[in-house]
C-alpha cells in the first residue's frame, strides 16, 4: 500500500517539475526576464511538492507499526495489559501474524480475535489517513511553490539551499551511523565488563566462554582471557604480512619501473581482482590445498604440524592482501615525480640505485600507509582463519599449531540462538570493541603517515 | 634504443665565423638524427663544443634544443621509442658505443634540469649522492670535503653550512637549483648540461645562477638551453640556433647576436617569431 502511494508521489513530483518548468518557460516567452533558468523553477516546485511528502511517508511507515501496537494494547482486556513484557510481545506477535493472515485466526481465544479485528481496523484507518495527509502535503507544497514562480523569483538560490540541506543530511547520516555502532559496542561491552573484570579480559590466559546454565553442569568454567585470541590474531597477521609485504613491494617495483606500460595496464587490474575474490574462496584454497601441503612438508621435515595451522591461514591471507600492498605501493612509486628519476639517472645512478636510494625513500610514507592498511585488513579477516587455522584458542606462537583469532570468536559467539544477557554473548562485543580500537589506532597512524607524505615534494 | 652507425658519414662542422680556441673541441657531434617514434626531432646536426666556454642553445619551443642536450648524456635512453643515429664523441670516446657504460658517461656529463629537483633527503645527502654511488670517497672525512667543496663551488655553502641535515626540498627555488648544481659538480664531471636552469626562478636567483655559470666555466664545459635571448647573450661565449630540428647557425655569441648569417636567426633574435 505504501508502495502505491510512493509511486503516486513520484508521479506527482515529476508532473510538478514539468508544470513549474512550463510555467517559467511561458513567462519567458511572454517577454519576462527570468532570474533563474526554467529548469530551476521546475526543480523548485518538484522539491517543495515531493520532499516533505516523501519524508512524511518515511516517518509514517516507521511509526505506523509502533502506533498501531500501542493502540491495540490499550484496547486489550485489563488482565492481558498486566502481562510481563516477554509474554505481551509474544501475544502481540500472534495478533500481528493473524492480522496479516500469515497464521490462521485462532478463534478459541476471544481476546485475540477482538484484538485482530482492532488491529485490522487501525491498519485500514492508517492507510486512508496516510493517503489523505501525504497527498494533501504534496498538493499544498505544489500549489505554494507554483504560486512563487515569477520572473524575479530566485529559484536557483532556493534549490541550492534545499540541496545544501539534503547534502548535510546525507553526510551526517554516515557519521551518525558510525557513532551509533561505536556506542552500541561500548555499551554492550560495558555490560560485559560488569560481569567480567577488564583486567581478566585483557590479561587472562584462557579463553573458554561457556558459562553454566545449570549449577551442576561440568566443564562450564567460563574463562574470558582474550590473550590467546589476541596472540593468535597477531601470529596469523604477522605471517600474512611476512608474505604480503616483500612480494607486494617487489611486484610494485617491477610494475612501476620495469614493466612496459601496455602490459602494466593489463596486469595491474588482474592483480587487483585478487582483492575482489570472496575470502571464502581463499578459505577453500587454504583448507584444502595449503594446509595439507604445509602439513606434509612439515612431516617430511620431521616436524609435528597440526592439520589446521596458523602458517597455512597466514600464508593464504598474505596472498589475499598482496594486491593491497602492491597496487597502492605501485601508485605511490609512480607518483614520485619523473624529475627525481631523471635527477638520479643524470648523476650516473643505475636503475637499481635509483629505486633503492631515491624512489623507495621518497615513496616510503605511502608504502607504510599501504602496509598498515593491509595489516588492518588482515586483523579483520575471519573466513580464512575459520577454515584453515581452526577454532581452538591455544596460547602459542608456534605457527605450526592451530590457533584462532578475535574475529573468528566473535562470529562463533553470535552464531545460532543466543540470549543477550549471558557473559558469553556479551563477550563478543568486548572483542569487537578491542578489535575496533586496534584498527582505529592503525588507521590513525596510516592517516598521519599519508598526511606527511602529501607534504613531501612541496 | 638502437644506434646504427652505418649511415654516419664524416660530416663537416659549419665554418666558424670567428676564431675558435686553440684546443680541440670537447664534444664533437656529426650528422646526429633523433626520432621519437615517427617524429624526426633532430635533423642531421653537426656541432663542436669547446672546453671552458658556455655554449647556449637557443630557438623557439619544440625546435629540438632540449632533445639535443639530452642526447649528449644519453638521457633519451629512458624514453620509450627514441632512436638516435650519427656520431657523438666526448674527448674522443664515442658516447653511443655499445661498449661504453652509460653510468660512466653520465658521471662525466652532469645535468641540471629545468625545475629544481632535489631528492627528498637532507642537503648533505643530496650532494653526497653522486660520490656515494660512484664510490668516489674512502672516508667520511673525504666525503665531507667533497660536499663542502661542491657547495662552495655552487655558491651555496654560506647559506646552508649550519643546516646540512635539513631536507633539500625546504630550500627556496634558487637555492634548490644551486643545490642541484652542487650535486652535479660533486661527481666532478667534465661537462655540465643545463636545461633551462632559470626558467622556474625569479630574477635575483637567476642572476646568481648566471654568475655561477660564468665562474664554473673556468673548469667545466657548460651547455645551456635557454628561452631567454638576453640570458644567452649574457652568459655564453658561443651560441647555436635551432629551428624545427635543424641546427641553423652556430658561432660566437657576439656574431650570432650582431651579424647573424641566416635569415631565420635574424628573425628570431629580433623577435619576429618564437
Amino acid at each position: 500500500m505504501s508502495l502505491t502511494l510512493f509511486f503516486v508521489l513520484l508521479g506527482l513530483t515529476v508532473a510538478s517539475f514539468w508544470v513549474g518548468r512550463q510555467h517559467a518557460v511561458s513567462l519567458r516567452n511572454g517577454g519576462a526576464r527570468l532570474h533563474s533558468l526554467p529548469s530551476y523553477h521546475g526543480t523548485y516546485v518538484a522539491l517543495v511538492c515531493g520532499l516533505p511528502a516523501a519524508l512524511l511517508l518515511l516517518a509514517w511507515i516507521s511509526a505506523e507499526g509502533w502506533m498501531i501496537r500501542q493502540f491495540v494494547i490499550a484496547g486489550l482486556p485489563d488482565e492481558f495489559k498486566q502481562l510481563p513484557d516477554g509474554e505481551l510481545a509474544l501475544l502481540m506477535t500472534d495478533v500481528r501474524n493473524m492480522a496479516y493472515g500469515a497464521v490462521p485466526l485462532d478463534t478459541s481465544r476471544p481476546h485475540i480475535v477482538s484484538a485482530v479485528e482492532h488491529y485490522n481496523r487501525l491498519r485500514g484507518l492508517s492507510k486512508v489517513l496516510s493517503w489523505l495527509v501525504i497527498l494533501a502535503v504534496a498538493i499544498a507544497g505544489f500549489v505554494l511553490a507554483r504560486r512563487m514562480i515569477a520572473p524575479e523569483f530566485r529559484a536557483r538560490n532556493a534549490v541550492e539551499r534545499i540541496l545544501n540541506v539534503v547534502l548535510i543530511i546525507s553526510s551526517s547520516l554516515a557519521v551518525l551511523t558510525t557513532i551509533g555502532i561505536v556506542l552500541s559496542l561500548v555499551f554492550e561491552a560495558l555490560r560485559f565488563f560488569a560481569r567480567v573484570p577488564v583486567t581478566e579480559f585483557l590479561f587472562g590466559l584462557t579463553w573458554s566462554p561457556q558459562t553454566a546454565i545449570r549449577a551442576e553442569q561440568v566443564g562450564a568454567s567460563g574463562a574470558f582471557g582474550a590473550v590467546p585470541l589476541i596472540v593468535g590474531t597477531l601470529v596469523i597477521s604477522v605471517i600474512a604480512m611476512l608474505v604480503a609485504v616483500p612480494v607486494g613491494l617487489m611486484a610494485a617495483v617491477y610494475m612501476s619501473e620495469f614493466m612496459p606500460g601496455r602490459i602494466r595496464a593489463v596486469v595491474k587490474p588482474i592483480l587487483e581482482i585478487l582483492a575482489g575474490i570472496p575470502t571464502v574462496v581463499y578459505g577453500f584454497f587454504a583448507a584444502l590445498t595449503v594446509a595439507p601441503l604445509v602439513q606434509s612438508i612439515g612431516m617430511s621435515l620431521g616436524l609435528n604440524v597440526a592439520s589446521q595451522s596458523a602458517l597455512a591461514a597466514g600464508v593464504v591471507m598474505g596472498i589475499m592482501i598482496i594486491p593491497f600492498v602492491s597496487s597502492l605501493s605501485d601508485d605511490v612509486i609512480n607518483a614520485v615525480p619523473q624529475s627525481l628519476r631523471e635527477g638520479s639517472y643524470g648523476l650516473g645512478a643505475t636503475q637499481a640505485e635509483t629505486i633503492r636510494l631515491v624512489l623507495l625513500p621518497a615513496a616510503l610514507p605511502g608504502i607504510v600507509a599501504s602496509v598498515i592498511l593491509a595489516f588492518s585488513r588482515a586483523l579483520g579477516e575471519t573466513m580464512i582463519v575459520v577454515m584453515a587455522a581452526g577454532l581452538a584458542a591455544n596460547l602459542t606462537i608456534n605457527p605450526l599449531e592451530s590457533v584462532t583469532t578475535v574475529t573468528v570468536h566473535i562470529a562463533m559467539l553470535l552464531v545460532g540462538d543466543q540470549e543477550f544477557d549471558s557473559a558469553k554473548t556479551l563477550s563478543a562485543f568486548a572483542l569487537g570493541l578491542l578489535l575496533f580500537v586496534v584498527t582505529l589506532g592503525l588507521n590513525i597512524i596510516a592517516q598521519r603517515v599519508v598526511k606527511k607524505y602529501r607534504e613531501q615534494y612541496e | 634504443m638502437e644506434t646504427p652507425f652505418s649511415s654516419a658519414q664524416p660530416g663537416t662542422a659549419p665554418p666558424p665565423a670567428v676564431p675558435l680556441p686553440n684546443e680541440p673541441p670537447s664534444i664533437v657531434a656529426r650528422n646526429v638524427n633523433v626520432w621519437y617514434g615517427d617524429k624526426h626531432a633532430i635533423k642531421n646536426v653537426s656541432i663542436d663544443i669547446y672546453r671552458r666556454q658556455v655554449t647556449a642553445f637557443i630557438g623557439p619551443s619544440g625546435c629540438g634544443k632540449s632533445t639535443f642536450l639530452r642526447v649528449l648524456n644519453r638521457m633519451n635512453d629512458i624514453i620509450e621509442g627514441c632512436r638516435v643515429t650519427g656520431k657523438i664523441t666526448l674527448d674522443g670516446d664515442d658516447i653511443y658505443d655499445p661498449r661504453l657504460d652509460v653510468v660512466q658517461l653520465r658521471a662525466r656529463v652532469g645535468m641540471v634540469f629545468q625545475k629544481p629537483n632535489p631528492f627528498p633527503k637532507s642537503i648533505y645527502d643530496n650532494v653526497a649522492y653522486g660520490p656515494r654511488i660512484h664510490g668516489l670517497t674512502r672516508s667520511k672525512k673525504e666525503l665531507d670535503e667533497i660536499v663542502e667543496k661542491s657547495l662552495r663551488r655552487a655558491a651555496l655553502w654560506d647559506e646552508v653550512k649550519d643546516r646540512l641535515d635539513e631536507p633539500g626540498t625546504a630550500l627556496s627555488g634558487g637555492q634548490q637549483q644551486r643545490l642541484c648544481i652542487a650535486r652535479a659538480i660533486a661527481v666532478s664531471p667534465d661537462v655540465i648540461l643545463m636545461d633551462e636552469p632559470c626558467s622556474a626562478l625569479d630574477p635575483i636567483a637567476t642572476a646568481k645562477i648566471e654568475e655561477l655559470m660564468d665562474e664554473l666555466r673556468q673548469d667545466y664545459t657548460i651547455i645551456i638551453v635557454t628561452h631567454s635571448m638576453q640570458q644567452a647573450a649574457r652568459v655564453s661565449q658561443r651560441t647555436a640556433f635551432f629551428h624545427l630540428g635543424d641546427l641553423v647557425e652556430v658561432g660566437s655569441t657576439e656574431q650570432i647576436f650582431t651579424r647573424p648569417q641566416d635569415r631565420r636567426t635574424q628573425d628570431y633574435i629580433t623577435g619576429r617569431f618564437g
